[in-house]
């Protein structure tokens, strides 16, 4: 606070300040509670079939028989461990490849149509190529996975690059500097914004490319949880997975931007 | 001695595939050690592009630019550039901007720290050091940039419409401030600029180029006693509208001469 003696109008504008966000904050924790509760409610009246349907707590104890023996921690970290690891190798193989196309006109001039078109393919179709090349196991599913976001990533990051402000270049080359230093003092740390907002995308991709590849090639995992509920009609099952999918992609979301806020710190002070 | 730069015969074109722009065509000059040279022209006659090609960024395609007598390729001439807009990075503090050309040519040392320190000092802003750019005025920032370009002590200084970006009180100041500096400094100093008023308080001599392609049509020595040499003090000398009618008249004949060919 700036101004230590706040005037009545500045009061009252704080007030409706305080009033809204608290309104919002309300609204969003009643309906989520508002949906429990009317799903609850119409899987015990038997408006709907909770075989089928489900219900809160058929899934919340599901998830506690789950715990009990500690699968669902099993399944749980071992899609986290499959995302972070095909985020970590998206996240390099986009930068380096990025940086390459931008380093040769050349490269990216013939390599472009084929990005593009790979970028464009939907990845799913690839899964049983990968089964069949790679095996029933968790090198297909981090291969499935890298291949839904890393294309994408390379072409949003390659576009940035060559964005860039030609007086830029232009003033590290009056200083003396080669393409190395365009590279290191004005690129990469110019592009961090980009770099980032580039990450938020690629975690979310990655984690249904891990999901796709867990439904075909996976005897753990949330997306084998989700596959082998269906299979066997447990539908409590397939409805915990995906509350549990839903939680860890906004929670690696949440990772992620607090990682990029930390960066952003580091480099740029606005 | 042969002069710090000697430019003869030189030509450029721009190069796309549905065709040719002739930018600038035999252009000769020669500039001595010491000497501050304007070169005014209308937009788009290759002022930049002049300079680009003295500054080595782009090689010539005919003829020769001589620094001390020596092509330019193989010239060991410190020459430095400060262009249009200040460049300078906001993920760096001001001297870590001011630095960075020492930083790329590898030459940061003490001795270095210690000059840039100095030039800082000198130049007001001492207390800006660790800020970054977006809390400068627009005429600190220039200075920061010209805190940049002359860390690498350059012996020829190429300014490209380097106060264009201010507002004209501003302008008239850091003109002032810069040019002041780089005579104090005896440095080598070849400006560009669209403003005649700015090239007549600034320059010794003025070289007239016209429209594309940029030929020079007219070098044009300006001189002022001594007592009245800063760039603000020469704008109240009866001399100085002379000068300016004078490059006046140059470009605006040069205008209808073009416009009876077409």
């Amino acid at each position: 606070m700036k101004c230590k003696k706040e005037s009545p109008a500045q009061k009252a504008y704080l007030r409706r300040q305080l009033y809204r966000r608290r309104l919002v904050l309300f609204c969003r924790i009643f309906l989520f509670v508002f949906f429990l509760i009317c799903w609850e409610m119409s899987a015990r009246l038997g408006l709907i079939d909770a075989f089928i349907f489900s219900s809160p707590s058929r899934t919340v104890r599901c998830f506690l028989r789950m715990m009990q023996d500690k699968s669902i921690l099993v399944h749980t970290g071992v899609t986290l461990y499959e995302t972070l690891i095909s985020f970590t190798l998206v996240v390099l193989c986009g930068l380096i490849g990025a940086v390459l196309l931008w380093s040769s006109r050349n490269l990216s001039e013939i390599l472009e149509p084929y990005l593009v078109m790979l970028n464009s393919l939907p990845k799913s179709a690839l899964a049983p190529i990968l089964i069949v090349w790679l095996g029933s196991n968790i090198r297909t599913i981090i291969v499935a996975s890298i291949s839904v976001a890393v294309f994408g990533s390379i072409l949003t990051l390659h576009n940035g690059f060559s964005s860039m402000d030609p007086d830029q270049i232009k003033l590290i080359r009056s200083l003396g500097g080669n393409r190395i230093h365009i590279l290191t003092k004005v690129l990469l740390p110019g592009s961090i914004p980009l770099i980032l907002a580039n990450m938020k995308v690629n975690i979310g991709l990655c984690l249904v490319g891990v999901i796709i590849g867990e439904f075909l090639a996976a005897k753990q995992g949330l997306g084998y949880l989700i596959i082998y509920g269906s299979q066997v009609f447990q539908m409590d099952m397939v409805v915990m997975s995906i509350i549990l999918l839903c939680i860890m992609s906004a929670a690696l979301y949440q990772v992620v931007g607090i990682l990029g806020k930390f960066l952003q710190q580091q480099y740029h002070q606005h | 001695m042969p002069p710090i730069l000697e430019v003869s015969g030189l030509s450029y074109s721009y190069h796309t595939i549905s065709g040719e722009t002739k930018a600038l065509s035999d252009i000769s000059f020669q500039v001595e050690t010491g000497e501050f040279i304007a070169i005014v022209g209308p937009s788009g006659c290759g002022k930049s592009t002049l300079l680009s090609l003295i500054s080595g960024l782009l090689p010539p395609e005919e003829g020769s630019i001589l620094i001390n007598g020596v092509p330019l390729s193989k010239s060991q001439c410190r020459i430095g550039y400060m262009l249009q807009s200040d460049q300078l990075f906001e993920w760096r503090t001001i001297i870590q901007n001011a630095a960075l050309g020492l930083e790329i040519q590898k030459k940061m040392d003490h001795a270095a720290g210690d000059r840039l320190h100095r030039l800082l000092k000198t130049y007001g802003l001492e207390q800006f050091e660790h800020s970054h750019p977006s809390e400068l005025s627009g005429g600190m920032r220039q200075r920061a940039a010209l805190i940049r370009t002359l860390a690498l002590e350059p012996e020829l200084l190429l300014l490209d419409e380097p106060f264009s970006a201010l507002d004209y009180q501003t302008r008239l100041t850091v003109c002032d401030d810069i040019s002041t500096i780089i005579r104090e400094s005896r440095k080598t100093a070849i400006l560009i600029t669209h403003d005649l008023s700015e090239a007549v308080s600034a320059a010794d001599r003025i070289l007239v180029l016209t429209k594309r392609p940029g030929t020079i049509c007219r070098i044009l020595p300006v001189t002022f006693p001594p007592s009245t040499n800063r760039p603000l003090e020469r704008r109240n000398d009866p001399a100085f509208s002379l000068y300016f009618n004078e490059i006046w008249k140059t470009l605006q004949g040069e205008g209808a001469e073009k416009k009876y060919e077409m």
